[in-house]
């Protein structure tokens, strides 16, 4: 059965084109990619992300337990604050990457604490069934939240002036990867997250499904400063690949290791909790590892696709592409992909074979598109 | 969407256009492009790659490439015969304007024209009917 979010039949009125993605039927886009994809970088486009998977993990030791399977260290947030991470398996891989935001305890008792994570679609069953192993050794309740929960990514660089008129919080204070539980659109309890996967800035909000409809009705009735667009999966992809952002699936996955994905930045070797594959991160940290996950950008007009192999000059393979596209801001074909560590080095040159025919790809430094330089 | 009476369709997506005009040596030319339909599943094309001109292409062997941003497809021969020309307003070297397949699809956007090898390949392409049943519109 394909599940829907309950923006299903807005996204068909919108003449969106709709596609099972991660069981659900989701908008790839609406009128046109690239349009949507500029309209994040300039103005504000609206996602729905509804079908994102969503756990509470509640009680004395909440903490413990997300520092036990987490990879990054929950012990540094304080209420409000939110940070990427990801759950790595016992084997040096990866079981999905997510959000940690630590809650408000206005709904603990005394001593507990409150987190809830996010996570990949694709792999809500997965996580939830990777966390129980762990859970039973700590006092929590872990309740899976998924199916009640919409979630809308307002994100542009004018995301914060269109919203701003539907709130009394002050957006404007709330700093990236903080959050603040308010009112907006006049629904109460709505996580007001200045996150997002798209590097434009802007805020993500998590409401109860029966609000969704009316919060997105009213988002999309604005037109001050801009209206907002409704953007699809297709650039939601090309904006997080311009990033260098990894999508679960694509560029990490069970096999692959935090540190191969350039993803040591989230891995707190240091923390004094352990997490699954502690100890071989901390290997690969120390000794190295084979093979790294790089940034490439392709000097052709051909472009590269998940699946596609890379070779040296010598014709032998080597490595391969995880993600790859048309960069809509850039207009030149890039990708990222697993290549040995004598290959990933700044400039580095390799081939990408599309069928019969070569690309040539040259490595360059992550984000491809700096959001520094974005309006 | 549109699918033309005159044309005839492929599995494959794409149609073909028979034209009044034959090569000096009296081999039939005809128009092939994709059909509004798959323009519509591909999305945006941003580049179109035909390396195939003055080749003989077997039916149904891949005879070029078309870039959409989110994906890659190959164009397949309809029929077996050889690549006389590449729209120019669409190649790399000419317009450069590959939207033109998004945007008339049966008219300015026609991808190669080819002179036939054998026509009695030609019953085995659909009519308009059929593939209409087949995308289901």
């Amino acid at each position: 059965m394909i599940l829907s979010t309950p923006l299903e039949s807005r996204h068909i009125a919108l003449g969106a084109k709709m596609t099972e993605f991660a069981g659900y039927n989701m908008p790839i886009l609406y009128t046109n990619l690239q349009e949507e994809h500029h309209a994040v970088r300039k103005d504000v486009g609206v996602f729905d992300v509804s079908h994102m998977g969503e756990f509470i993990v509640k009680g004395k030791q909440a903490l413990d337990l997300v520092q036990r399977i987490s990879s990054n260290n929950a012990g540094t947030l304080a209420i409000g604050h939110a940070q990427y991470s990801c759950l790595p398996n016992e084997n040096g891989g990866i079981v999905d990457d997510m959000l940690v935001y630590r809650l408000p305890e206005d709904m603990c008792a005394a001593g507990e604490q409150a987190f809830m994570l996010v996570v990949n679609a694709s792999n809500i069953k997965k996580d939830w069934d990777h966390i129980q192993q762990y859970a039973s050794d700590f006092d929590t309740r872990i309740i899976d939240i998924s199916d009640q929960t919409g979630l809308l990514a307002v994100q542009g660089p004018k995301a914060l002036e269109l919203l701003q008129p539907l709130t009394d919080v002050n957006l404007k204070d709330i700093a990236y990867y903080h959050f603040v539980k308010g009112t907006i659109a006049g629904i109460d309890n709505v996580i007001i997250s200045a996150t997002g996967y798209t590097g434009s800035g802007g805020f993500e909000l998590y409401v109860e499904n029966k609000d969704l409809v009316g919060l997105w009705d009213t988002i999309m009735g604005l037109e001050l400063p801009v209206k907002p667009v409704p953007a699809g999966l297709g650039a939601r992809d090309t904006l997080r690949l311009e990033m260098g952002f990894c999508l679960y699936g694509n560029d990490i996955d069970d096999t692959t290791s935090v540190i191969e994905a350039g993803l040591g930045w989230i891995t707190k070797l240091k923390k004094a909790s352990t997490f699954p594959s502690k100890d071989i991160f901390m290997a690969q940290k120390t000794n190295g590892v084979t093979k790294k996950l790089v940034g490439f950008i392709v000097d052709d007009r051909r472009v590269p696709r998940h699946g596609y192999p890379v070779c040296d000059a010598d014709g032998k393979e080597i490595g391969v592409v995880t993600s790859g596209t048309m960069s809509p801001t850039l207009q030149v074909p890039l990708g990222l992909a697993y290549v040995p560590t004598a290959f990933a080095a700044l400039d580095t040159t390799f081939n990408v074979m599309a069928g019969s025919k070569m690309l040539r790809a040259r490595v360059v430094k992550l984000p491809f598109v700096d959001p520094n330089s974005l309006p | 969407m549109n699918f033309p009476d005159d044309l005839k369709y492929t599995t494959e997506h794409e149609w073909v256009r028979f034209t009044d005009k034959k090569t000096d040596d009296g081999r039939r030319i005809v128009e092939i492009g994709i059909t509004d339909f798959a323009q519509g599943e591909l999305g945006e094309l941003v580049y179109i790659e035909v390396d195939t001109i003055g080749d003989t292409v077997a039916k149904d062997a891949v005879f070029g490439t078309v870039e959409a941003v989110k994906t890659t497809s190959d164009l397949f021969m309809p029929l077996t015969g050889e690549v006389l020309e590449f729209n120019t307003e669409i190649s790399e070297d000419g317009g450069d304007n590959p939207g033109l397949i998004n945007s008339d699809p049966y008219g300015a956007g026609w991808i190669v024209r080819v002179a036939l090898t054998d026509e009695s390949q030609i019953d085995m392409l659909m009519g308009v009917g059929a593939y209409r049943e087949l995308v289901g519109a």
